[in-house]
C-alpha cells in the first residue's frame, strides 16, 4: 500500500528538490572555497638565546590571528599560521623557509625575530619576489634594496645611529655641556651595531671618547669593567647590552659607585618585567632607548586592549608578563600585512607589496609608514628615563610615570632628571 | 689610564673571582685530576645546583648557601649513580677515554635540555641580604656578592684538602689514583673508593652552583662557558693537586681581571686559554702536578 | 680490497647528483641535503682523528669556522670563485691542525682534547674582534649572480657539497686500508706499544690532524653562501662539535661507513625534527640517543649490523 503511495512523487516536489539541491551546490562551492585558509608561514625563535622574545612575539601574532578570524578572516577566509622553531640559529632558516614555500606552500611569509634570523631568508624571498615583513632586524635590506621588505621597528632610515641619537642629543643640550664619553657593550650583533652608531653621534657632537671597549657576553663579573670606566672619569656613559649584561652593568655600577652625569644608552632587557623587579630603584635615572612605553602620549587606539589580552595569556605561555618590548610590534607587523591584503583585495605578492609601500597604516603602535629601503620613513625611537621607581613591585611598571619619555619632542611626557646622580637621591 | 687604585681593585677582584672558580673546579680536580674520568658534564651539574638554589629561594626564600649545603647529599647520591653507570659501561671493559667522554657529553646535553624544558631560557636570579652591598676599605671596593663565594670557595678547598690528606677515605682516594693494586692489598675496595670520590666531586657542584647564582644570573646554557675554564684550571694546577687547583684558579681569576681592566674585557677569556695552551706546551704537568 | 674507490663510483655519484638537479625543483630538498652532506664531511673528518686514532677533537667548530672565515676573507678581498675558497679554507684549517697538533700531540690524548676546547674559544675571540670580517656583528653575504651550469645557486652548492662528501669518504676509506690506517689503529689500541714497534706515531698523528682539520675547513668554506650571512655564533656553533662526535659514535667509529651512516641517520632525523617536533625535545633526543648508543652499542650501528650478520 505505502509503496504505491511513494512511487507517485509529485512533480512539484521533484522540481523543488532539484532546485534545493542545485542551490546547495551553488552555495557549497564558494563555502568550500571560503573555508580554505590563508596560510602565513614563518620561523620563530622558540628555543635558544632569543626564545624569550620569540615566544612573546608568537603570542602577540596569535592574538592578531584570533582577532582577525573572529571578525571573519581576511578576504572572507580564515588565517592559519605554519611556523617552525628556528632555535635562534641562522643555519636553520634557509631550510625552514624553503619548506614553507615549496612543501607547505604557504601564501605569505614573515620573518623570525632578529637581524641574523632574517638575513638567511632574504635571498629566498627576493628570488621569488615575495612580500617580507621583518621583525626587529637591523639593516637587512642594505645590500639588496629590495622593494618589498618592510621592517616594523621604528628605527628609521639610519638604524644604527638611531639607537643613540636621542641620547647624545639630550647630552648635547645640557648646561654645562658634558665633554667626555665612555662607550661599552657586549661582543654581539646588536651591541656592536649600536656602538658603531654611537661613535657616529659622538663625532657629530664633538664629544671626546675616554673609554671604548667591548666585553664577551659570558662575562661573570662586571666590576672590573665598571671600575675601569670610573677611572676614566667620563661625563657620559653609553652602554649597549643584552639582558644579562644589562643587569650586571647596573648592579656593578651601583656597587662601584659610578655616577656620570648621563648613564644608560642602549640597554636591552631593562624593559623586561623580570629585571625591572630585580633592579627596582637601581634603575632610577638611567636614560635608555625604548620603542613603546605606557605613557599617556603613546596611548594609541587598541594598545591597552591588546596588552590586557596579552597579559592574560602571558603567564601560561611562559613569557614576559608585561609585554611592552616586542609583542606590540609583532602584532602591529601582522596588522600591516592583514590590512594590506584586505585593502588590495588580493594575495598577489606584487600588489600587496606595492600597497604597503605606498600607504600609511593604523596599528596599535600608532601610524606606520615605510620609506624606500623598507624602514620607517621617519624614525620614532624614544629616549626614556626611569624615574620615581620605589621598591620592586611589578605593578608600578604597568602604568605611566616610571619610564618617562624625554625625546622626540612630540612624544615627550616628562622632564629629564639631570645629572644622573640627582635621580639616585 | 693606569692607576694604582685600579690595579689594586683589579687584582683583588681577580682573587675573589678565583676563589669562586676554584669552587667550581674542585669537582673536576677530583674526578679528572684524581680519577682521570673526563667528566665534562661537571659544569652543568653546577648549573643544576644553581637552579636548585633558585628554586628554594623563590619558593621559600631560603638563602642560596643553605640550599647548597642542603642539596649536597642529593648531589652526592647523583654522582654515585652516574659513576656506577659509567663504571659498568666503560671502565670495567677498559674502554675509557673516547666513549666515556662521549657519555658525559651526552649527560651534559640531557641535563641542560631538561633544565630548559623545566625552567625555560630566561635568566634566573636569587635574593639575599648580602647581594648588592659592598665593603669599602680606602680605594678598595669589595662586593659581598663576590666576597661570600670567595670565602666559601676557599673553605671548601681547604675542607677537601684536609679530607684527602687526613682521613682514611681521603687518603684511599689519593691512593687509588696512584696504585689501585696496592690499595686492594691494603683492604680497601678501589671501586668503592672511586665511587665515593666521584660522588664527592659532583657533591661540590651543589655548593658551587649556589655560589654561581649569587654572583650573576644563570640560564641553562652558561655551563658550556665554564667547561674550558675548569679544565684549564685543573690542568694548570696540576693533575691531582687540590692546592694547585686553588692557586691556578686564583691565577686565572687575576689574569682575567687584569685583562678586563686594562686591555679590554673582550680578551679576558682568550688570555686565560692562551695561558692554558702555553702551559700545555711548556709544562704539561701543571704547576703542582705529580 | 681495492684501496681507492673506483673512479667510476665517485663520478657516478656526483653525476647522479647533477642529474638530480635537473629533475627535482623542490629547493627545500637541496637545503636539507646540503646540511646532511656537510655533516657527512664533518663526521668523516672527525673520525679520521677520533675513531681511527683515538684522539677526541672537541674543536670541530674552530676548524669549520676557520674555513668559513677564510672563505669570507677571500670573498671580501678578491671575490674568488667558490672552488678556490674551498681550497683556501682547507689549507688554513689544515695548517691550524698542524699547529695545534704540534703543540699538544706529544702529550696524552686527553690534553689534546682540552686544547681543542681552548682553541675554539681563542679563535672565536680573535674573530669577534676582527672588524674586517664582520666581528661580532657579522656581514650579510650576497651570492654571486652568475652560476656555472646550474639553474640556481642552491643546486650548485648541493653538488659542490656532494662532491666534498664523496671525496672525504673516499679519502677516509683510502686511509683506513693503507699502512697509515694500520699505524693509526695501532696508536689507538696502544700508543706506547706502537711507538716501541717503530710506528712513527707523532708523524702519523700530525697527518691525521691535518687531514681531519683540512676537510672540516673545506666543509666550512661554502657556509657563508649557504646562509647568506657570516657571524661568529653560527660559525662556531656547538652543534658542530656535538654532531661531528655523535654521528660517528652512533654510526660506528672503526670504519669509513660508520660516520656516513651516522650522518645520514642523525642528520636526516634532525632535519625532519626541525620542521616537525620543533622544540628542545630535538636536542634531548640527541643526548639520550647518544648516551644509549655509547652504553649499549659501542661500535655503533655498523657494529650492530656486523654482529647480526655474524650470527646469521
Amino acid at each position: 500500500m505505502r509503496r504505491q503511495g511513494m512511487q507517485r512523487i509529485d512533480t512539484r516536489t521533484l522540481v523543488g528538490a532539484l532546485i534545493a539541491a542545485l542551490a546547495v551546490v551553488a552555495i557549497w562551492r564558494p563555502l568550500v572555497q571560503a573555508a580554505q585558509p590563508i596560510r602565513i608561514g614563518f620561523g620563530m625563535a622558540l628555543t635558544g638565546g632569543l626564545a624569550a622574545n620569540g615566544k612573546a612575539a608568537l603570542l602577540a601574532m596569535e592574538i592578531w590571528r584570533d582577532d582577525v578570524n573572529k571578525a571573519g578572516g581576511l578576504l572572507g577566509r580564515p588565517v592559519e599560521f605554519v611556523y617552525y622553531d628556528d632555535q635562534s640559529k641562522p643555519a636553520t632558516v634557509p631550510g625552514i623557509y624553503t619548506k614553507l614555500l615549496d612543501v607547505d606552500k604557504v601564501d605569505f611569509v614573515v620573518s623570525g625575530y632578529g637581524t641574523n634570523l632574517i638575513a638567511p631568508a632574504m635571498p629566498i624571498v627576493i628570488e621569488r619576489g615575495l612580500v617580507f615583513m621583518g621583525l626587529f632586524g637591523l639593516a637587512n635590506n642594505e645590500k639588496f634594496n629590495y622593494p618589498y621588505y618592510f621592517q616594523i621597528a621604528p628605527n628609521g632610515p639610519n638604524p644604527s645611529a638611531e639607537f643613540s641619537r636621542g641620547f647624545f642629543e639630550l647630552a648635547a643640550g645640557q648646561h654645562p655641556r658634558p665633554t667626555t664619553v665612555a662607550l661599552v657593550g657586549a661582543d654581539a650583533e646588536y651591541p656592536h651595531n649600536a656602538l658603531a652608531g654611537a661613535r657616529e653621534n659622538v663625532k657629530k657632537h664633538d664629544f671626546k671618547v675616554v673609554y671604548d671597549q667591548t666585553y664577551p657576553p659570558s662575562t661573570v663579573d662586571y666590576t672590573p669593567i665598571v671600575r675601569a670606566i670610573k677611572a676614566a672619569n667620563p661625563d657620559i656613559v653609553f652602554v649597549a647590552s643584552y639582558p644579562p649584561d644589562s643587569v650586571g652593568m647596573v648592579l656593578a655600577a651601583h656597587e662601584v659607585g659610578l655616577k656620570p652625569r648621563l648613564f644608560g644608552g642602549g640597554m636591552v632587557g631593562l624593559q623586561f618585567a623580570a629585571f625591572q623587579t630585580k633592579l627596582g630603584p637601581k634603575l632610577n635615572g638611567i636614560v635608555n632607548y625604548d620603542f613603546w612605553v605606557p605613557e599617556p602620549t603613546l596611548n594609541f587606539p587598541g594598545i591597552n586592549e591588546f596588552l590586557q589580552r596579552y597579559q592574560g595569556r602571558a603567564e601560561k605561555a611562559g613569557v614576559d608578563p608585561l609585554g611592552h618590548y616586542l609583542p606590540p610590534w609583532a602584532h602591529a607587523m601582522m596588522q600591516v600585512l592583514g590590512q594590506a591584503i584586505e585593502a588590495a583585495k588580493s594575495l598577489d605578492q606584487k600588489t600587496v607589496g606595492e600597497y604597503i609601500r605606498t600607504h600609511e597604516f593604523d596599528t596599535i603602535v600608532g601610524q606606520v609608514k615605510f620609506g624606500p629601503n623598507g624602514e620607517w620613513a621617519k624614525a620614532r625611537m624614544l629616549l626614556v628615563q626611569y624615574q620615581n621607581i620605589t621598591g620592586t613591585d611589578i605593578g608600578q611598571f604597568a602604568g605611566p610615570g616610571k619610564r618617562v619619555v624625554l625625546l622626540p619632542e612630540e612624544w615627550r611626557s616628562g622632564t629629564a632628571i639631570y645629572p644622573y646622580g640627582e635621580a639616585l637621591k | 689610564m693606569f692607576s694604582v687604585d685600579l690595579l689594586i681593585n683589579a687584582v683583588v677582584a681577580g682573587i675573589l673571582l678565583g676563589g669562586f672558580y676554584a669552587a667550581v673546579s674542585l669537582g673536576i680536580a677530583m674526578t679528572f685530576g684524581l680519577l682521570e674520568v673526563v667528566n665534562i658534564a661537571h659544569p652543568v651539574f653546577v648549573i643544576a645546583g644553581a637552579y636548585a638554589a633558585y628554586m628554594m629561594n623563590a619558593a621559600v626564600g631560603l638563602d642560596p648557601l643553605l640550599t647548597g649545603l642542603l642539596f649536597t647529599p642529593i648531589f652526592y647520591a647523583l654522582g654515585v649513580a652516574v659513576y656506577r653507570i659509567y663504571y659498568a659501561s666503560f671502565e670495567r671493559k677498559g674502554e675509557q677515554s673516547l666513549r666515556g667522554l662521549v657519555f658525559f657529553f651526552g649527560i651534559l646535553f640531557i641535563i641542560e635540555v631538561s633544565l630548559v624544558l623545566i625552567y625555560g631560557v630566561d635568566y634566573r636570579l636569587v635574593e639575599a641580604p648580602y647581594i648588592g652591598r659592598s665593603l669599602l676599605i680606602g680605594p678598595l671596593g669589595i662586593a659581598f656578592r663576590l666576597l661570600v663565594p670567595f670565602v666559601v670557595g676557599v673553605v671548601l678547598t681547604l675542607a677537601l684538602y684536609l679530607f684527602l690528606g687526613k682521613t682514611f677515605y681521603g687518603r684511599a682516594i689519593m691512593g687509588v689514583s696512584q696504585d689501585a693494586l696496592a690499595l686492594r692489598l691494603m683492604g680497601a675496595d678501589p671501586i668503592q673508593i672511586k665511587t665515593i670520590a666521584f660522588g664527592l666531586g659532583i657533591a661540590t657542584a651543589s655548593l658551587a652552583g649556589a655560589l654561581l647564582i649569587i654572583i650573576a644570573p644563570v640560564e641553562p646554557s652558561i655551563g658550556r662557558e665554564y667547561i674550558g675554564r675548569v679544565f684549564a684550571i685543573t690542568v694548570l694546577g696540576g693533575m691531582g693537586s687540590i692546592g694547585g687547583t686553588l692557586v691556578a684558579a686564583l691565577l686565572l681569576g687575576v689574569a682575567e681581571s687584569l685583562t678586563s681592566t686594562f686591555s679590554g674585557p673582550s680578551w679576558a677569556l682568550a688570555v686565560s686559554f692562551g695561558i692554558l695552551l702555553l702551559a700545555l706546551a711548556i709544562r704539561p704537568s701543571g704547576l703542582f702536578g705529580r | 680490497m681495492k684501496r681507492t674507490l673506483p673512479v667510476a663510483v665517485v663520478l657516478g655519484i656526483v653525476g647522479g647528483g647533477m642529474l638530480l638537479t635537473g629533475v627535482v625543483e623542490n629547493r627545500y630538498f637541496y637545503f636539507a641535503a646540503y646540511v646532511i652532506l656537510q655533516y657527512i664531511v664533518l663526521s668523516t673528518a672527525w673520525n679520521i682523528l677520533g675513531g681511527y686514532t683515538g684522539y677526541v677533537n672537541f674543536g670541530t667548530p674552530a676548524f669549520f669556522a676557520l674555513g668559513a672565515y677564510t672563505a669570507t676573507l677571500l670573498m671580501l678581498l678578491c671575490r674568488a670563485p667558490l672552488l678556490m675558497l674551498i681550497l683556501a679554507g682547507g689549507l688554513t684549517s689544515g695548517l691550524l691542525g698542524l699547529g695545534i697538533g704540534y703543540l699538544t700531540l706529544r702529550l696524552k690524548g686527553v690534553f689534546f682534547s682540552i686544547a681543542t676546547l681552548a682553541l675554539t674559544v681563542v679563535l672565536q675571540t680573535l674573530i669577534i674582534n676582527w672588524e674586517f670580517v664582520g666581528g661580532a656583528k657579522g656581514i650579510s653575504i650576497v651570492r654571486p649572480a652568475a652560476i656555472p651550469v646550474f639553474r640556481n645557486y642552491v643546486q650548485y652548492l648541493f653538488v659542490v657539497m656532494l662532491s666534498l662528501a664523496v671525496g672525504s669518504v673516499a679519502i677516509a676509506r683510502w686511509i683506513e686500508y693503507s699502512w697509515i690506517g694500520r699505524g693509526l689503529a695501532a696508536i689507538r689500541d696502544n700508543e706506547e706499544a706502537a711507538e716501541c714497534m717503530g710506528v712513527p706515531t707523532l708523524r702519523l698523528k700530525l697527518f691525521a690532524t691535518v687531514v681531519s682539520g683540512g676537510l672540516m675547513g673545506m666543509a666550512g668554506a661554502p657556509f657563508p653562501y649557504h646562509i647568506s650571512l657570516i657571524e661568529p655564533l653560527s660559525a662556531f656553533n656547538l652543534d658542530y662539535a656535538v654532531n661531528s662526535l655523535a654521528m660517528p659514535m652512533i654510526g660506528g667509529t672503526t670504519t669509513w661507513l660508520g660516520p656516513l651512516v651516522g650522518a645520514l641517520l642523525l642528520g636526516s632525523a634532525q632535519q625532519a625534527a626541525t620542521v616537525t617536533i620543533s622544540s628542545e625535545l630535538n636536542l634531548l633526543i640527541v643526548g639520550v640517543v647518544l648516551v644509549a648508543f655509547v652504553i649499549l652499542a659501542p661500535n655503533g650501528i655498523v657494529g650492530l649490523v656486523q654482529r647480526v650478520l655474524k650470527r646469521m
